[in-house]
């Protein structure tokens, strides 16, 4: 009982940061209607920022945790959206009209650059932050417990902190008025006096940032990290982005959750060593059942 | 642009500072401060090169794309230009007598190369293998792959299983890891049919990565991440060690000295046959109707099976024989580093053998050659720049995908005309 319960909370921490990072996928194909394979190596590009702030701020004197949770987060959140929007300049742009094969072999490509970017600049050796946070609740239920770090709480406040204020920009701002008319209708949208290359420009840095609040959120619960680590990372993002329905934001962090809850359930009571296993066979079944995902709208093929 | 004479060096100059204050912001934190434990080491020299660099280049590229050559550049890649070059009816190539060259020195070269050169060409073959197999998939049958370094682990394992478990050695194996990796082929075929594009990239790249964790927890039967050690083709029963128990040795039956470079001139010998045997093979498929159907079906699915073609089946048939390919470079692949563990089949294997297709020209069988060769050969020759291999295939597939989507080689084929003697 206590086992399920401690999972229930794991992966309910977990599932809001594969949200996190899943939107930057759904936000993407929504738009443009290609899979960003970079984005997991965004996502590590922030854990790699998260560090390196914060072996900044220590350097300059900074001890208390609020502030270097502050500027670690600003400073991560604004260079890793430039990532984005180099990114999506660099390799996207100049393929807006080919086909979709060729811009998936682009972004595979811009994947492998920026993993040995990374590798070349820091070294292969796994890296770490310090402990910044400890402690936590402990709730007695019959003869064990169960422990929600304070870590874990933050992380959970974080990030659904940062999918209200995505909503609320995406549902209530000029920007996002854009970015929905975009999305329903790229060329119409462009008809009408909107610089769509500008909206996807946008688009890509909200994902990246979305990414890189994640990335700093695990970064400062897990410790560790490597230039490896977006691979995995990126593809259960894709997982929870499919299985909420690709091109919506609600089903991305639905998504997010459900996949997080059941891979931790999964870890728990059946097997830690197959629970990759278990995600990617998960993304396969739904791939396979139901393409649509939870939330999407089925895709109509026009001749 | 409204100047129509005169170059605007203003665009130039501000092109080129934004986008070095761009790479300063992105390139700044990640290559200039390098983490040391919790500490870090200032690097800021690096960073001064690349802003440099990318300051120099931009503004050469705001410059070239304003003159007319740049111009027109511009124009050409806007508009659409891929498919392929149709020859003239009854075209002969005059390179056909290329073949026979490139036969009778590739069989020469285990008699006069040194066991390096030896080792990087039978690694390049391998490539080739895959390549070939991949091209089917990806070039010619338009079906993203991103999971067939699975097959090729099927193949390796295969073997290596094989002969741990069931005594079963090399020349049974090869046949058999084959038809297993196009077995393989055919499961992951099934559940894919209905999809295109996209998502049957990332199922695949699920296949793949479901594969090789399978490969490393299982730890019963493959030993995991230690892996297991795979056995030497024999030569008509005669094995390639220094002693053996079973009989005699290759060099004790010919009363040659012992040398370790026999067994790679053997699987070398063998491994030149199968290529050829694969390339003849996959050469004739193409101007069949299945090949025909490939193509087909990668142009438009939809008015393929408008026409009654069978999808399933022209699907199906280009995982198998993909996979199958894939299982035979397994097999090659396992006997010649005597030892296979799962982390030879990560995802970036998938990775090189795909920039393998998109370099040499998707559906091109010399282009994919080629590539195979200069991605694994180069590499092993320029051991100096090893390290940026990786970002150097990484660079190469953008830049292709921007420059020359259908590879470098481009796809030719004789156009139709009617037979001779036929009523006009």
């Amino acid at each position: 009982m206590d086992i399920v319960l401690q999972q229930l909370v794991n992966g309910l921490t977990l599932g809001s940061v594969y949200g996190l990072i899943a939107i930057g996928y759904t936000m993407v194909y929504g738009i443009i209607g290609m899979i960003n394979f970079a984005h997991g190596d965004v996502y590590m590009v922030s854990a790699y920022l998260t560090a390196i702030s914060i072996a900044l701020l220590t350097f300059f004197g900074v001890q208390s945790f609020p502030f270097i949770i502050f500027g670690a987060l600003i400073f991560t959140i604004v260079i890793t959206g430039a990532y984005g929007w180099v990114i999506e300049r660099v390799a996207y742009r100049p393929l807006r009209n080919s086909s979709r094969l060729s811009v998936l072999i682009s972004a595979i490509g811009m994947s492998l650059i920026l993993q040995n970017y990374v590798q070349l600049s820091q070294g292969p050796n796994q890296q770490g932050v310090p402990t910044l946070l400890s402690g936590a609740f402990r709730f007695h239920i019959g003869d064990g417990f169960v422990q929600i770090t304070y870590m874990k709480l933050l992380i959970l406040l974080i990030a659904f902190t940062g999918m209200a204020v995505l909503t609320y920009i995406i549902q209530k701002t000029k920007l996002g008025r854009m970015c929905r008319a975009t999305q329903q209708d790229r060329k119409m949208a462009s008809i009408l006096g909107i610089d769509t290359d500008k909206v996807i420009s946008s688009v890509f840095v909200i994902g990246s940032a979305m990414a890189a609040l994640a990335g700093v959120l695990v970064t400062l619960d897990y410790g560790a990290f490597d230039f490896y680590i977006g691979f995995i990372m990126g593809i259960k993002a894709f997982t929870a982005a499919v299985l909420g329905g690709i091109g919506s934001l609600p089903g991305a962090m639905l998504g997010g959750i459900i996949l997080g809850l059941s891979e931790s359930l999964f870890a728990g009571l059946v097997s830690s060593d197959y629970k990759d296993v278990f995600s990617f066979s998960l993304l396969v079944l739904i791939l396979i059942i139901r393409p649509s995902g939870l939330l999407g709208k089925p895709a109509v093929e026009k001749v | 642009m409204s100047q129509t004479a005169g170059m605007n060096y203003k665009q130039c100059f501000t092109d080129a500072v934004v986008a070095a204050l761009m790479a300063l912001v992105v390139f700044g934190p990640i290559m200039g401060v390098v983490l040391d434990g919790y500490k870090f080491d200032i690097d800021f020299q690096r960073v001064a090169v690349i802003v440099c660099v990318v300051f120099v280049g931009r503004f050469i590229m705001s410059y070239y794309f304003q003159t007319e050559k740049g111009k027109a550049m511009i124009f050409k890649y806007a508009s659409n230009h891929d498919g392929v070059t149709v020859n003239p009816p009854h075209f002969k190539s005059k390179m056909i007598w290329v073949i026979p060259v490139v036969m009778v020195i590739g069989f020469l070269i285990p008699f006069i190369a040194s066991k390096y050169i030896l080792t990087v060409m039978i690694l390049g073959l391998i490539y080739v293998l895959l390549g070939l197999g991949l091209n089917i998939v990806v070039g010619l049958a338009g079906l993203l792959d991103l999971g067939f370094v699975g097959f090729y682990a099927i193949g390796a394992y295969a073997l290596a299983l094989g002969y741990e478990n069931l005594g079963l050695g090399f020349w049974s194996m090869l046949p058999i890891a084959a038809i297993a990796a196009a077995f393989a082929g055919a499961i992951l075929g099934f559940p894919v049919l209905r999809m295109h594009g996209d998502y049957l990239a990332i199922v695949t790249l699920g296949f793949g990565e479901i594969i090789r964790l399978v490969l490393t927890n299982w730890v019963s039967l493959t030993h995991g991440p230690n892996g297991i050690s795979a056995p030497l083709p024999t030569f008509f029963g005669l094995e390639f060690k220094r002693r053996s128990a079973s009989g005699e040795t290759f060099h004790e039956f010919f009363n040659l000295p012992y040398d370790s470079g026999y067994k790679y001139m053997f699987i070398y010998l063998v491994l030149f046959a199968v290529v050829w045997a694969v390339l003849f093979i996959k050469h004739r498929l193409v101007k069949m109707p299945i090949g025909r159907a490939w193509e087909a079906l990668r142009e438009d699915e939809i008015a393929c099976r408008s026409l009654g073609l069978n999808h399933v089946l022209v699907k199906l048939s280009a995982f198998m024989l993909g996979a199958s390919t894939a299982g035979l470079a397994g097999v090659f692949f396992a006997t010649y580093q005597g030892f296979v563990s799962p982390s030879s089949f990560t995802f970036f294997e998938s990775a090189l053998i795909l920039a393998i297709v998109v370099l040499g020209g998707m559906g091109s069988t010399l282009g994919v050659v080629i590539a195979a060769f200069c991605l694994t050969v180069l590499p092993e020759m320029l051991r100096e720049v090893a390290e940026f291999r990786v970002l150097l295939f990484g660079i190469l597939m953008v830049v292709m995908m921007i420059w020359k989507p259908r590879g470098l080689v481009r796809v030719t084929r004789n156009g139709f005309a009617a037979r001779e003697g036929a009523v006009k």
